[in-house]
């Protein structure tokens, strides 16, 4: 990715994140959630991982936050633009962050310093040998072009079956749970 | 350099080409179709007489284009007119409302594949301005991002209608995006692919999805797994165009907008060139629903019948603009897709809400379900052996049955009101 690509990214994001926390009316914060999920999905792109990129923005800006909005709307929130900022969750908040931070400096600093390989002809090469011949995804690469869609769902359904099946019970149980509860409250 | 240089003015070339030239001008096009086929099919005549006034200037008749430079005086209008902001709307949400509505519909032109790809100064260039290997899901990503548009204006407006609008149509578009992307994974896995471009090809070769009588050129009926391949397509097809249509708030589904219960919806106190953003945001969104729908099931840019590579091969010396007849062949499929939609759009009244929510959680969502199922066994049944298959088809079948159970029965009888 060029890097001015990566900052331009990178700044929506962190703007975005800062936007989050700084503004006081809860549809500009949800707002700026979105503007930092397309930075992320900028990011991705960048990464070339086209299509964790593109379901960022599908499955987080396009559900999840548009969910957020509606509730946030339908409640029409009011006290949260004049409350005066307690001491206990800034408190809360920030040992969260300074926590995270000394994790990820932990795990960096225990991680050697490489750059990825460059995404040229070669390395391409030097993958498709270890896929099956003449697959899809060997075709794709002896092509010059990074099936990213492919590789990820090949390692999913191959790699991780079991998980990726446990995971979508635990989804389906969740759903359930949604409408069993709210059926009863509604009797 | 000149290399980056030569590449950066052909994509801009291709952006703004294909974007403003060929898009953007179907939104007044199917404007003008809306008026007068609606016109037609109501048996009235419909907007005929803009046009040159030559009857000023003393001849015995105006001169009319039958009607067909309406949307440019449509435009004028809308954008003559007063832009007035009512004084209690939340004024930067109000502002960016409009521009959240058609930005992401058209955004997601640019994986569109328009045309065969054309050869200029032995220079072979694609007629699709963003060649990703994402393309479906990039156009539902950013497609979805509409539905901010919406939702913002009607809380913005801050009055209750255009918000009850609003909330309307955020809980139908997400709800319909779950039928459009459980409809589209037949397809997806029939390709084994997410590239259009590629997609669209597949299906020149091989036979539409919804019409596989060609196989490399050769007319015939196809064999016999493509052939049971399309009932799942042709399911599929119903699912995601129906689906297109809740997705663009058209009719039958246009309840954001139903002016019988809510005046007029999300836009209601928008006025001028902002009520016309939502008004092309709408049209946009027609018109992208519509290419992916041919993209997808008819073919794209395919003329079929094994016609596409004398198409391709179709030049003026060392220019082969194969691609362009291609792009024509398109825009005619694209329109014809158009004028299917103002057809529903003037024949079938609106749906009730809970009936709209019915068709899309109970019915489509467990019909785009068992269609994978059916069309994931009709794919990998060569790699079966019968007794795998034989119980995969039993049970479906038992799959099937249950939810059409489940579904009828869950439904507690409406008790009728009493007064």
């Amino acid at each position: 990715m060029p890097s001015y690509l990566f900052w331009l990214f990178a700044t929506v994001m962190l703007s975005g994140g800062a936007a989050v926390i700084a503004f006081r009316n809860p549809v500009s914060c949800a707002l700026a959630v979105v503007a930092c999920f397309v930075g992320l999905a900028g990011l991705f792109i960048g990464l070339s991982a086209f299509f964790v990129g593109i379901i960022q923005i599908l499955v987080y800006t396009g559900a999840v936050m548009v969910l957020f909005l509606f509730i946030i709307m339908l409640l029409d929130l009011k006290d949260e633009e004049k409350r005066a900022k307690a001491l206990a969750p800034l408190a809360a908040g920030l040992s969260l962050v300074i926590l995270f931070a000394v994790q990820l400096i932990g795990v960096l600093s225990r991680t050697a310093n490489k750059s990825a390989p460059e995404l040229d002809a070669a390395t391409l090469a030097t993958a498709a040998a270890n896929l099956k011949e003449g697959g899809k995804i060997a075709t794709a690469l002896g092509e010059g072009r990074l099936p990213d869609t492919h590789l990820i769902g090949q390692t999913l359904f191959t790699g991780y079956n079991l998980p990726l099946q446990i995971l979508g019970v635990l989804l389906l149980v969740a759903t359930v749970g949604v409408v069993a509860l709210s059926k009863k409250t509604a009797d | 350099m000149p290399d980056l240089l030569l590449q950066l003015a052909i994509i801009l070339f291709k952006i703004v080409t294909l974007t403003f030239i060929v898009v953007l001008p179907l939104v007044p096009i199917s404007v003008y179709f809306e008026r007068r086929f609606s016109a037609i099919i109501q048996d009235r005549v419909g907007p005929n007489r803009v046009g040159i006034p030559l009857s000023l200037l003393g001849f015995k008749k105006d001169f009319h284009f039958f009607g067909l430079i309406q949307p440019m005086a449509d435009g004028i209008k809308l954008f003559l007119k007063e832009d007035f902001t009512p004084q209690y709307v939340r004024k930067a949400f109000y502002w960016l409302a409009p521009a959240l509505t058609v930005v992401p519909a058209l955004i997601t032109v640019c994986v569109v594949p328009f045309g065969s790809p054309i050869t200029i100064f032995g220079h072979t260039e694609k007629l699709v301005i963003a060649d990703i290997d994402v393309g479906p899901l990039f156009v539902f990503a950013i497609a979805s991002l509409s539905v901010y548009g919406i939702t913002l204006a009607g809380w913005s407006s801050n009055s209750k209608f255009p918000f009850i609008g609003g909330v309307r149509s955020t809980a139908q578009m997400i709800s319909y995006e779950i039928c459009l992307g459980l409809s589209i994974i037949p397809v997806l896995l029939y390709f084994g692919e997410l590239n259009l471009g590629k997609i669209v090809e597949h299906q020149a070769q091989h036979g539409w999805l919804l019409l596989p009588l060609w196989q490399n050129g050769q007319i015939g009926l196809p064999d016999m797994q493509t052939a049971l391949f399309w009932i799942p397509a042709v399911i599929a097809f119903l699912i995601f165009t129906i689906s297109i249509f809740a997705e663009t708030n058209r009719m039958p589904f246009d309840l954001p907008e139903c002016e019988t219960e809510l005046v007029g919806g999300y836009h209601t106190e928008y006025s001028s060139m902002k009520f016309a953003l939502f008004f092309m945001g709408e049209y946009a969104a027609m018109v992208i629903g519509s290419a992916m729908v041919v993209t997808l099931f008819l073919g794209g840019w395919s003329a079929g019948f094994g016609l596409d590579p004398l198409i391709a091969k179709l030049g003026i010396g060392g220019f082969q603009i194969g691609g362009l007849i291609h792009l024509g062949i398109f825009l005619t499929k694209l329109v014809g897709f158009i004028l299917f939609f103002i057809l529903v759009r003037w024949t079938v009244p609106r749906f009730r809400y809970d009936q709209l929510m019915k068709l899309g959680w109970v019915i489509f969502f467990e019909a785009a379900l068992i269609n994978v199922f059916l069309a994931a066994l009709i794919l990998a049944a060569p790699d079966l052996t019968a007794v795998i298959l034989g119980t995969g088809a039993v049970l479906l079948i038992a799959v099937t049955a249950a939810v059409i159970w489940v579904a009828k029965t869950s439904e507690a009888p409406v008790k009728p009101l009493r007064a």
